[in-house]
């Protein structure tokens, strides 16, 4: 069968079975809509969590990006990961003790405030709204280039299945879809992974064929080291990057992880604290499974490419070039007509231009593996996309029905509420598909500046908010306030207001704009320190529950009001 | 007898020195092997790895994972000690 069949065959089967999932498991109550009745084993929330936190990103360009970046790619890495031990020890067993359902709940109820509930409630929207727009033109540009359909029907499609299992299954519905798009994600990224790593450098397990050698003996990156330099890249190895904004980034990263309101929700839905813990621990597991051969297929792609494509005549190009030429994510340009590909790093004579995501997707043609291996790709990347979106559009809804509406509208009744979420679910597939299909020019850099924003606002008074007795109301507000505009204002001064000064001279201590978030929380924490000091210490009931909810024992379900 | 709420400040210490305890060691292997002393400990070989950069895409990524899993089991144990464990 030709590959376009196995794709759809592929793509067909995992939708039919996440809708399949999603109509069992239906929401019938609101607890169920936010949390999934609060009953989700341990492990299933583990590798629910990992579907939800891995996103197109992760699993088309993480690789690519890294591919070539080479070292400074490791800030992706380490910051995607490590925020989960900040999530596991600081924030998780203490949120599900605390039992509600959202990030705003907590933060309305710890600092006795609705002003504090509503800019909790915005910004959750905001992060989430940037990043499910990615989402959505993630599932329009696998469709466009596995499918070829439009990138608008893609986005179509994929509108319509988030829609129906979101809309109808909430939390609950999507959890468990969640899970089986984790299986089909990892099996999906590992089978060309695996086939790879044997050929190159006859180990089957990539994290050990990363450090392996090649068929001529040499360590396969001290070759791709001596390969960059002779061609007058950076070797791959070592940093191109200052230090300081390695650091930099790496922490707003972490810490903007562990502040994402579509990650810390998923804690919610374990029946016990020790659940919570346990459950991050699981779903580190499963995501570093993803992290850990991401690198090695990065290496194992760029060496690839430079070895069957560099040097070698422009008419006897291995296969895959031609197809993947066709949909100009690469392009061989022979600019000096001597029939041969020169890649080099000088921009005026390179002839070889290699699009970032074809690392991952076109990985099971390079490896020559067979015709269903490429379709299960595209499944892959679906699943990724799809999860995500799903979580996220699950906080915008819950973010309206519940933070805002039941905030304003005490008396409304259960059914009321749960009507409410699902048309706010409804409205928001719709503004994030409008966004995939007519995408605003700055949705790839925005998504990564969610994490500054998260970094900045909500980690800091949730981490004071459970280790601070003392912190008040009025300390919350201006630090989420504060930190936010702060690292706001850095954003857009540097990406739009004035691009051309974007440049490490005119950066803060060296500081680029994608690692600002962490200074943002700096500023955040001292803010909100400082002005605690000075205003009325949080009433005793409030602190009596920050008492309460850092002992395990007692945690029911989540509760309502 | 210790009062409750001692036994609550002393089970709270003790939980806060576990986490910072591990913390460090979270600091230590992303922030400190591998960023800050990447360079230097590229010096040194574990087969085709630098150790620097060994750290950076992979070391420091199995820690974590351990981390949690330390801390699972050490805060179970806690809760037991001070009788505050879910049943």
């Amino acid at each position: 069968m030709d590959i376009l069949t196995w794709t759809y065959i592929l793509v067909g089967l995992s939708f039919a079975l996440y809708i399949g999932i999603a109509i069992y498991t239906r929401a019938g109550s609101t607890k169920e809509f936010y949390t999934a009745g609060g009953g989700v084993s341990p492990l299933a929330n583990g590798m629910a969590t990992a579907a939800d936190w891995m996103s197109a990103a992760s699993f088309i360009s993480m690789a690519g990006i890294i591919a070539f970046s080479g070292y400074d790619g490791s800030v992706y890495l380490m910051g995607w990961t490590g925020g989960y031990v900040l999530l596991a020890m600081l924030l998780a067993p203490y949120l599900r003790k605390f039992g509600k359902f959202t990030v705003p709940d907590f933060v309305g109820d710890r600092y006795y405030s609705n002003k504090a509930r509503v800019v909790a409630v915005f910004c959750a929207l905001f992060i989430s709204f940037t990043y499910v727009a990615g989402q959505m033109r993630g599932v329009g540009i696998v469709f466009s280039r596995y499918l070829e359909v439009e990138i608008e029907l893609g986005v179509i499609i994929g509108m319509t299945i988030v829609f129906f299992y979101a809309v109808l299954g909430g939390m609950k519905g999507i959890t468990y879809t969640q899970v089986a798009q984790y299986c089909v994600l990892i099996f999906a990224f590992m089978v060309p992974a695996i086939f790879i790593s044997i050929q190159l450098t006859g180990n089957p397990v990539p994290q050990l064929g990363l450090g392996g050698t090649v068929q001529d003996g040499s360590y396969l990156l001290d070759k791709l080291d001596g390969i960059l330099l002779d061609l007058g890249f950076h070797e791959y190895t070592s940093g191109r990057k200052s230090v300081t904004d390695i650091f930099a980034i790496t922490l707003a990263l972490m810490v903007g992880t562990a502040g994402l309101p579509h990650v810390i929700v998923r804690f919610f839905t374990v029946p016990r604290v020790k659940d919570a813990r346990l459950s991050a621990g699981y779903a580190l597991v499963f995501i570093a499974i993803l992290y850990t051969t991401a690198p090695a297929v990065a290496a194992f792609g760029i060496y690839n490419a430079i070895d069957t494509v560099a040097g070698k005549p422009v008419d006897e190009l291995p296969v895959w070039v031609e197809n993947w030429q066709k949909t100009n994510l690469i392009v061989v340009d022979d600019l000096n007509q001597d029939g041969v590909v020169q890649y080099l790093a000088d921009p005026d004579k390179n002839e070889l231009t290699v699009d970032k995501d074809i690392m991952v997707l076109a990985a099971p043609e390079i490896a020559e593996l067979p015709n269903w291996v490429v379709g299960l790709v595209a499944a892959g990347g679906m699943a990724a996309a799809l999860s995500t979106a799903a979580g996220l559009l699950l906080v915008i809804s819950t973010s309206v029905s519940r933070d805002l509406f039941r905030t304003f509208v005490p008396q409304m009744t259960e059914k009321t509420e749960l009507i409410i979420a699902r048309v706010s679910a409804a409205v928001a597939v719709i503004i994030a598909g409008y966004f995939g299909i007519n995408p605003p020019g700055f949705v790839a850099e925005v998504v990564a500046f969610a994490f500054g924003l998260a970094a900045a606002s909500f980690f800091p008074v949730i981490i004071m908010g459970i280790f601070s007795t003392k912190m008040n109301k009025e300390g919350a507000i201006v630090g989420m306030v504060s930190g936010l505009v702060f690292t706001l204002a850095y954003i857009i001064y540097f990406k739009f207001i004035n691009p051309e000064a974007n440049v490490s001279e005119n950066w803060w201590f060296g500081i680029s704009p994608e690692g600002i978030g962490s200074l943002g929380m700096l500023i955040n924490f001292v803010s909100c320190f400082i002005v605690s000091k000075f205003t009325p210490a949080p009433p005793e009931d409030v602190q009596e529950m920050i008492q309460d909810i850092r002992v395990p024992r007692g945690a029911g379900k989540a509760q309502d009001h | 007898m210790p009062t409750q709420k001692e036994q609550m400040k002393k089970y709270w210490k003790r939980n806060i020195r576990t986490v910072l305890i591990l913390l460090s060691v979270w600091f230590l292997v992303s922030f400190g092997f591998g960023i800050i002393l990447a360079e230097p400990l590229n010096a040194i070989r574990i087969g085709g790895y630098k150790l620097g950069f060994w750290f950076a895409q992979q070391g420091s990524i199995f820690t974590f994972v351990v981390l949690i899993f330390v801390y699972v089991y050490r805060m179970n144990k806690l809760d037991e000690e001070f009788d505050v464990n879910e049943k």
